[in-house]
């Protein structure tokens, strides 16, 4: 194999695969990266038996070819050379070793044989629709913070991205939640998306979908079977199993009922948060929202560290309530909110609370309150 | 009065403790004579002459043996069916937990008079730490420990051994040399000669497998361990590295704290018979977690990591724990994660123990105050739990008992 390639290219590539490739594994070949160069063209694969990333780069092909070498290692060389260099990727035969040359600098990698390389198996998906990158972006970056990391309920380590019937008809759907929040947020049904699966986005997924939706004019190709889920750009195929478990029926959790409305300006009320839980007690977090009409008073009393208090100017105009949150959960709910106000929906102190962005039902979140 | 090497002129015993440091020494560790055995002579007078061995069943283990049966070779944490080899005639007491709790507190009353620096390791033994109390109780530490057996002995009726020296690790040392009803004096001058050809084992905590490492290093009694430099030691021991170079030369500079606080609850039992049977283990995760949740609330502690643990048939050990995003002391709460986490270790029986264990412990006030969306029972769950608890509070533990504690 010879291959001449230009580094913002190969770096841009290289850095997609080796951040799938786990730091702690005991594998050797899934540390390495599979090259395969025909047809002018690059590709890099990686995988840990999980999710496999797919990455082709345009190249001058000199001699087709493919090996393996460790990705962490080459995507530092590659990071560390001058911007605009021309880099040669050779490998001559059967010398185990593949020379990276760029200018001055010359690099000989160990490899393993190409052989040895997973790949993973191909699946019939049983949906293919094609969706905007900033569709994607919105359903998964609103939802995210509310994945789980308890590893006793590993149906709740993901997005579970599925249709479902709203208001206006059928819409794709993202949900995660901890039980402690859930994040819901809709999007159009995409043609073509109706008889998909509901599936469990693994969380490690959904951080690697996240660098195919950068750009906002993208396309993205999805394709989903009840084991697999595969987004795509031209350039780059992400290919991940799905949490093989049952996602609770979250619909029961969403509060019907709640119609003590509080509406406020969400970055003042992320700040106010923020400032008073400086003195919570470490492990509580707790937060205390006063209510009383049009007035908002956020009330923090930690024994051990202090006190704090702050008044905020609101739209209420129910009875009197005080109601406990975890400040984090607070400050990552109020964080989504980007264009209007955010609107609280309270019932009583030991009730979830809802909450949306003014009066757009395409993103709800509940939160789940403590005692204070 | 026991400076003065003979027999006691008072009552003519020939167990008269006479050292020059005896009137210096402060820091003393008193532990109960086989304690459960001791209480339960004292309850049941028939059983003052004979082998007696506290236990539970005839899986368990001994936990304690009377100095009777201690004469035939049986010692704690022996098999039971050993222990009744050894000594066929031996009576088995399964033992009441909260009676022996209550002559605890007997007991933690009366050192709580010497002093407010009281540590209890255990039901039946502490550290006392009576420095500066002679002026208080116008006598010294070494007379007011013999004043405070004798009274172990006359109002509550059992009897300890006490040993008095500079430090927490000679004290503990000392108390074991001369039970049962003994007073041991390990002094100063006399610390080096004492340690040097004593067993590294001697030091509380290393344990079979300590022992193993420090062997490999050829460390098998003081004198070896002496040889080392300090920075040794470090290199190869870690943070214990430094311990052991201090002990070696008889120093312990740990204080007696009367708040040291608790780490860990942890429950376990054997099975009678091994069992695969899932039922059967429920039943027993569930009793486990009943009572650690117990404990927790009795002691106002909740925990954040809950451990499961089981014991295989072939005595392999498994254990998995988890950390909870928040502190729990409902027992409910720990089942249920513990039952999550034998789900995940799949059909491995049959098993021979299981334990359940909370630890990352935090006051209570902290602890289920935020409730689970997914889970909207569970604060019901948690209310009737409290609710039994007050229950019982009033009418005794069996008043009122979960159907899936019978299993």
């Amino acid at each position: 194999m010879k291959v001449s390639i230009e580094r913002a290219a190969l770096l841009k590539a290289v850095s997609q695969a080796q951040s799938v490739v786990e730091r702690r594994n005991t594998i050797p070949i899934l540390a390495n990266v599979l090259i395969e160069a025909a047809d002018d063209t690059v590709t890099f694969r990686a995988t840990d038996l999980d999710i496999e990333v797919v990455d082709k780069a345009p190249a001058k092909v000199e001699r087709a070819g493919a090996t393996t070498v460790p990705a962490v290692t080459l995507h530092e060389i590659v990071r560390k050379l001058p911007d605009g260099a021309l880099v040669s990727l050779t490998e001559e035969g059967s010398s185990g070793r593949l020379t990276v040359e760029a200018g001055r600098s010359n690099f000989s990698l160990a490899t393993l044989p190409k052989e040895d390389f997973p790949v993973m198996a191909s699946s019939e998906y049983t949906a293919n629709f094609s969706a905007p990158a900033p569709v994607l972006r919105r359903l998964f970056d609103k939802s995210k913070f509310a994945i789980s990391t308890e590893e006793t309920r590993y149906y709740l380590n993901g997005v579970y991205m599925h249709v479902s019937d709203a208001d206006g008809g059928k819409v794709l759907r993202c949900v995660a939640t901890d039980g402690h929040r859930l994040a819901r947020i809709d999007a159009e049904l995409p043609e073509g998306a109706t008889e998909m699966p509901g599936v469990i986005v693994p969380r490690k997924t959904v951080g690697e979908l996240r660098k195919l939706l950068d750009d906002d004019d993208a396309q993205i190709a999805v394709s989903v079977s009840e084991t697999k889920v595969r987004f795509a750009t031209p350039a780059i195929t992400l290919t991940s199993k799905v949490i093989d478990g049952t996602f609770p029926d979250y619909t029961r959790v969403i509060p019907q009922g709640n119609n003590r409305k509080m509406e406020v300006d969400a970055a003042d009320f992320a700040r106010a948060v923020d400032r008073v839980a400086t003195v919570s007690s470490e492990r509580s977090r707790a937060v205390k929202l006063s209510l009383d009409e049009d007035r908002l008073i956020l009330s923090v009393n930690a024994p051990d560290s202090g006190a704090a208090e702050e008044e905020l100017a609101v739209a209420y105009g129910d009875e009197r309530l005080e109601i406990g949150f975890n400040a984090k959960y607070l400050l990552e709910i109020a964080s989504q909110v980007d264009r209007e106000n955010a609107v609280f929906l309270f019932n009583s102190a030991a009730d979830p609370t809802l909450m949306r962005e003014g009066n757009d039902q395409s993103a709800v979140y509940v939160v789940m309150p403590m005692r204070v | 009065m026991f400076d003065r090497a003979g027999r006691c002129p008072a009552c003519g015993s020939p167990r008269v403790v006479s050292h020059p440091e005896l009137f210096d020494l402060s820091i003393a560790h008193m532990d109960c004579d086989a304690f459960y055995a001791s209480v339960e002579k004292r309850d049941n007078p028939e059983l003052r002459d004979k082998p007696v061995i506290i236990g539970g069943g005839r899986r368990g283990v001994v936990s304690t043996a009377c100095y009777i049966a201690r004469i035939r070779g049986v010692r704690s944490a022996m098999p039971m069916f050993k222990a009744l080899k050894l000594c066929p005639d031996a009576v088995v007491v399964r033992g009441s937990m909260d009676k022996y709790v209550q002559v605890s507190r007997q007991v933690r009353a009366l050192m709580d008079e010497l002093t407010p620096a009281v540590e209890p390791l255990s039901l039946d033994e502490a550290f006392i730490d009576l420095t500066g109390t002679a002026k208080l109780h116008g006598a010294p530490p070494a007379l007011m420990l013999a004043r405070l057996t004798k009274r172990m002995r006359d109002e509550i009726g059992i009897t300890g051994s006490i040993g008095l020296s500079h430090n927490k690790f000679l004290a503990k040392v000392a108390s074991d040399l001369d039970k049962p009803r003994g007073f041991s004096v390990i002094g100063k001058g006399e610390t080096d000669v004492f340690l040097r050809d004593k067993p590294v084992t001697l030091i509380w905590g290393v344990g079979q497998s300590g022992q193993k490492s420090l062997e490999k290093a050829g460390i098998r009694t003081f004198a070896d361990l002496l040889r080392w430099e300090r920075e040794d030691l470090q290199a190869r021991f870690g943070s214990m590295g430094d311990r052991l170079w201090h002990l070696a030369r008889g120093q312990d500079r740990r204080r007696v704290s009367s708040r040291r606080p608790v780490k860990s609850i942890s429950n376990e039992t054997t099975f009678h018979d091994d069992t695969a049977d899932p039922d059967i283990l429920d039943g027993h995760i569930w009793r486990m977690a009943e009572k650690v949740s117990a404990r927790a609330k009795a002691k106002d502690l909740a925990g954040r990591v809950v451990t499961l643990k089981l014991k295989r048939a072939n005595f392999a050990l498994l254990t998995k724990r988890v950390s909870l995003r928040e502190s729990t002391q409902i027992a409910d709460r720990i089942y249920r994660v513990a039952r999550d986490l034998f789900d995940q270790v799949g059909d491995q029986g049959p098993y021979r123990l299981l334990g359940v264990g909370l630890s990352d412990l935090v006051a209570a006030d902290v602890a289920d105050i935020s409730g689970d969306l997914l889970d909207p029972d569970a604060e019901k769950r948690a209310q009737a739990e409290r609710a039994t608890d007050a229950i019982r509070e009033r009418f005794g533990k069996d008043a009122i008992v979960k159907g899936r504690a019978l299993r």
